[in-house]
């Protein structure tokens, strides 16, 4: 259980637009382990998705590029390697679920030829064999007549489904890591549960270590192990879920668990987070958060603060944390 | 699919035959042709007897009839200059029209082709640059200047080629080249703003993301999709290839079909013009409808949408 | 539900998947193209203030004089002279009035036509749509050319001919496009919100669609004036035409053919000019389009 699948170290990656140079990563660390899902939470643009992109090296071209850090899955260093051999870590060792699935499975080609491509490239299977795998492997994600289904279209299947047949693409190898970005965004409520409880089932039949992407805490809570929640590129407090929820350690978690309304609890007005999303083109010096900080000191404002212990297994990067006299 | 092939060939008809009628009203709307025939000293007795002759005194809707008739078993009358078969003069001439157009479209779709895909691939690059500059410059240039331009240049001139006549292959290149510039510029754009869309889209990515090899992921995940654009196109692209090989015809004299319509009109020869015009819009209707078909092969949601 | 704080803040990010553009320039301003449309209208326009000369004034003794740079030329005839001794900066400037207004009206009002069925078609669907489209795509596909070539054998070639040839034809594409675009709209909410209000047919779609169309319609027509231009010149180059002695650009590379070699500015200076008016048009149609609808690249 501890032995870590990914390990990321500092990993900055820019992205050059015209609007300036931004700082899309700027200096993430996290590990996950086998069975162990890791939560990315935080606004769009904070950085979840080019991070979980910058691993497998896809981020959008010639406009960005990773500019320092390391990754390493199973020990082995993924910012060095060749294009070629990335290409080959992709799918076999680190598969992607991606947000829409009417937009992520090719609408000229069939389920079944984009079911048994991943297959044919990973197990070289051909012919009937591949077929029968094909078949075998929408079964595994509770795609019901999955024969019938291989000669479908994807307009023509639901929601719900097409995302099961991604999901069964992203496990053909099996992987080591899976990253799921925000798979359950653009399904019906109902329909997100179940598909919640296949990952989860799908880790543990093939061991896997997970990172899910959200901005959804009520998805946090239920499905991850751990927490790390993400501001203008950094992580700016990691840890177990239930600390997370019970004692977050930074003002931008507490403002996000804040900002959930409750049952019961009677209230006059939703809080919502003070100010403007950071203009990421143009950070300011000192902690990111710092403008929008409701506990804002002197010092966030010129100095960024470091990760600091603030519990158990959790991290924050604020000043609050800093151990008295430091 | 079927069902689907049966109706646009039963809407292909009823255009055709609309059509029919549209070019019956206009070819009689030219004028009298008998004027360019009888000398100008026919007498109104010479006229009376030339026109029941030629079927021109029975009503009109009697003419239609028995035109329709008749071309649908390919007899078109005789040619009122030429006095000759009207389908003599087109079995004549559209093979030679039919060839020039082939290989305009070959060499067309031969350069536009990778020209566009990889103008898309390699965005922003000297190729790419090159590729947008060819692309609108085709678009701007008249067709009849640069045809004019090559046949005093480069086959009058400097004689590399021959302007027409029918010496083999090289007979084809210049008209064939004058003809085709404008389909590749068309082509190619629409190939590259439809890759460049594609490259960008999610399934693209999910594609890499698998860890499908780059090349693959161009040619046959991204390279299907845009070519749903370009397929529509295509039958119009046609159809512009047809109006511009009268021009070329013309400036080359290549003795095919849209000369033979020029001819037919200067000498209001109702017969010709009736049948060129008809032929070619079953030509154009016929192309089209195969466009269709293609398009209805490569995107699955149009063969099950009728 | 729950409120949620993180989602769908409008932030001031491009889209994270934009690459930057090497050749961005596409997206300031087309000055070049804006100058070389407004001087050709400017000189369309006053015409007969501009231009030195009469175009239609022959002097066998000064045929094919060469423009003002080459040897041979003199500054009374700018740009030369053609076969029977006009001045080719006239007849050019003269020129210019009959392609720009053939293609300005031409455009207009196939636009219009077009416009309108695509609007109807788009709106009723059904048989209507099924009807007008069928009628659509078997007009589409008609030769320009050829209509034009037996109008002009009919009626006489003229001006009017021309207009009416090109735009009986050219309006198919707009009624396509405007149809394909009305399709779309239909589906969207605010029409449904329209006609729960209790708006009419007429009112849905002259307040509700006909103001979304717009953007691709302005994108059409730059694009299609090009095309129009260069339709038009290749009728005067066949003869089926402006008439002369009304100077079209095309007639006149008519009458230079066989000089090209020798006497090229006869042919090449109005071919120049075709160029330019064209080229101008089409940089400006693709700018506004990326500018409008950058959907609409297809086009």
């Amino acid at each position: 259980m501890s032995v870590p699948v990914i390990e990321v170290h500092d990993l900055r990656t820019h992205l050059v637009t015209r609007w300036g140079t931004i700082k899309a990563v700027d200096g993430v660390s996290f590990s996950v382990a086998e069975g162990e899902t890791l939560g990315l939470v935080g606004e769009s643009g904070s950085g979840k998705s080019m991070t979980c992109l910058s691993l497998v090296r896809l981020t959008p071209r010639p406009a960005s590029h990773i500019v320092g850090g390391s990754v390493r899955l199973d020990g082995d260093e993924l910012t060095t390697k060749t294009e070629a051999e990335m290409q080959r870590i992709r799918g076999r060792k680190i598969a992607m679920i991606l947000q829409d699935p009417m937009s992520s499975l090719n609408p000229v080609f069939s389920v079944g030829m984009q079911v048994r491509e991943p297959l044919a490239m990973y197990h070289g299977l051909r012919g009937a064999t591949l077929t029968e795998r094909a078949a075998a492997l929408l079964a595994s994600v509770r795609i019901p007549s999955p024969a019938a289904r291989l000669r479908a279209f994807p307009y023509q299947l639901s929601g719900g489904m097409r995302q099961r047949v991604v999901g069964a693409m992203a496990i053909a190898a099996p992987p080591r890591l899976l990253i799921a970005d925000e798979p359950t965004t653009s399904l019906d409520l109902t329909i997100q549960a179940q598909y919640l409880g296949l990952l989860e089932e799908l880790q543990d039949r093939h061991r896997l270590a997970m990172i899910f992407i959200t901005h959804n805490l009520g998805i946090v809570s239920r499905i991850c192990d751990r927490v790390a929640v993400m501001y203008a590129g950094r992580i700016v407090e990691a840890g177990p879920v239930r600390r997370i929820f019970t004692a977050p350690a930074h003002p931008y978690t507490q403002a996000l668990l804040e900002s959930i309304p409750r049952l019961g609890a009677r209230t006059e007005r939703l809080t919502a987070i003070e100010g403007q999303p950071p203009d990421l083109a143009r950070l300011p010096g000192g902690c990111s958060f710092a403008p929008r900080c409701p506990q804002v000191m002197d010092r966030c404002r010129t100095e960024a603060p470091p990760e600091f212990e603030a519990g158990p297994g959790q991290v924050s990067r604020c000043w609050l944390r800093a151990p008295a006299g430091g | 699919m079927i069902r689907f092939v049966v109706s646009r060939v039963l809407q292909s008809l009823v255009a055709l035959a609309i059509l029919s009628v549209v070019v019956f009203v206009l070819a009689r709307a030219t004028g009298d042709p008998l004027q360019l025939i009888l000398p100008m000293s026919a007498t109104p007795e010479e006229y009376a007897e030339a026109r029941h002759y030629l079927g021109l005194d029975r009503p009109y809707v009697e003419q239609y009839l028995s035109f329709v008739g008749r071309a649908v078993t390919g007899d078109f009358g005789n040619s009122l200059r030429a006095r000759r078969p009207v389908i003599e003069l087109i079995q004549e001439r559209l093979p030679n029209s039919l060839r020039l157009a082939a290989f305009a479209m070959g060499i067309s779709l031969s350069i536009a082709f990778p020209l566009g895909i990889l103008a898309a691939v390699k965005k922003g690059t000297g190729l790419d640059r090159t590729a947008q500059v060819i692309a609108v410059l085709g678009q701007s240039l008249p067709t009849f200047w640069v045809a004019i331009v090559l046949v005093e240049v480069v086959a009058g001139r400097l004689q590399w080629l021959p302007a027409g006549g029918n010496q083999g292959f090289t007979s084809y290149v210049l008209p064939g080249f004058t003809l085709g510039w404008f389909v590749v510029a068309g082509m190619m754009r629409l190939l590259r703003s439809g890759m460049l869309e594609v490259l960008d889209s999610e399934y693209v990515k999910l594609a890499r993301v698998k860890g499908v090899v780059e090349h693959r992921v161009v040619w046959m995940h991204a390279l299907k999709n845009a070519l749903i654009p370009v397929v529509t196109f295509a039958g119009i692209y046609f159809s512009i290839l047809v109006t511009t090989a009268i021009v070329v015809e013309t400036v080359f004299a290549w003795p095919g079909l849209g000369r033979l319509a020029y001819e037919g009109i200067s000498s209001r020869d109702f017969p010709v013009i009736q049948a060129v015009v008809l032929t070619t819009a079953a030509i154009v209707a016929v192309v089209n409808l195969s466009v269709d078909c293609l398009y209805a092969v490569i995107d699955p949601r149009i063969r099950h949408a009728r | 539900m729950p409120a949620e704080p993180l989602a769908d803040r409008a932030l001031p990010l491009p889209d994270v998947a934009a690459r930057p553009d090497p050749a961005a320039r596409g997206r300031r301003l087309p000055v070049v193209s804006l100058g070389i449309i407004t001087i050709f209208v400017l000189v369309a326009i006053l015409a007969p203030l501009l231009s030195p000369g009469d175009p239609g004034e022959q002097s066998l003794r000064n045929r094919f004089k060469p423009p003002v740079w080459m040897e041979g030329g003199s500054s009374r005839h700018l740009l030369g002279t053609d076969r029977l001794g006009r001045d080719m900066l006239s007849r050019i400037v003269w020129g210019s009035r009959v392609s720009l207004t053939a293609g300005v009206v031409t455009v207009l009002l196939a636009s219009a036509f077009g416009a309108a069925v695509g609007l109807v078609a788009g709106y009723h669907g059904g048989t209507v749509d099924a009807v007008l489209m069928r009628v659509t795509d078997a007009t589409m596909s008609f030769p320009v050319i050829l209509l034009a070539l037996i109008l002009a054998v009919t009626v006489g070639p003229s001006f009017t001919n021309v207009v009416v040839a090109i735009a009986v034809i050219l309006w198919a594409r707009y009624a396509r496009v405007i149809r394909g675009q009305v399709l779309t709209l239909m589906g969207l909410d605010f029409i449904a919100q329209a006609r729960i209000a209790g708006a009419g047919a007429w009112r849905i779609i002259t307040r509700h669609l006909f103001p979304n169309t717009l953007n691709t319609l302005v994108v059409l027509v730059t694009l299609q004036i090009g095309y129009v231009i260069i339709v038009e010149a290749s009728l005067s180059f066949l003869g089926a035409g402006i008439p002369p002695p009304t100077p079209a650009w095309g007639s006149m590379i008519s009458e230079g053919r066989e000089f090209v070699t020798s006497a090229w500015w006869v042919s090449g200076l109005p071919g120049l000019a075709i160029l330019l008016v064209v080229l101008a048009f089409n940089l400006l149609g693709d700018w506004l389009r990326d500018t409008l609808d950058p959907k609409l690249r297809q086009l």
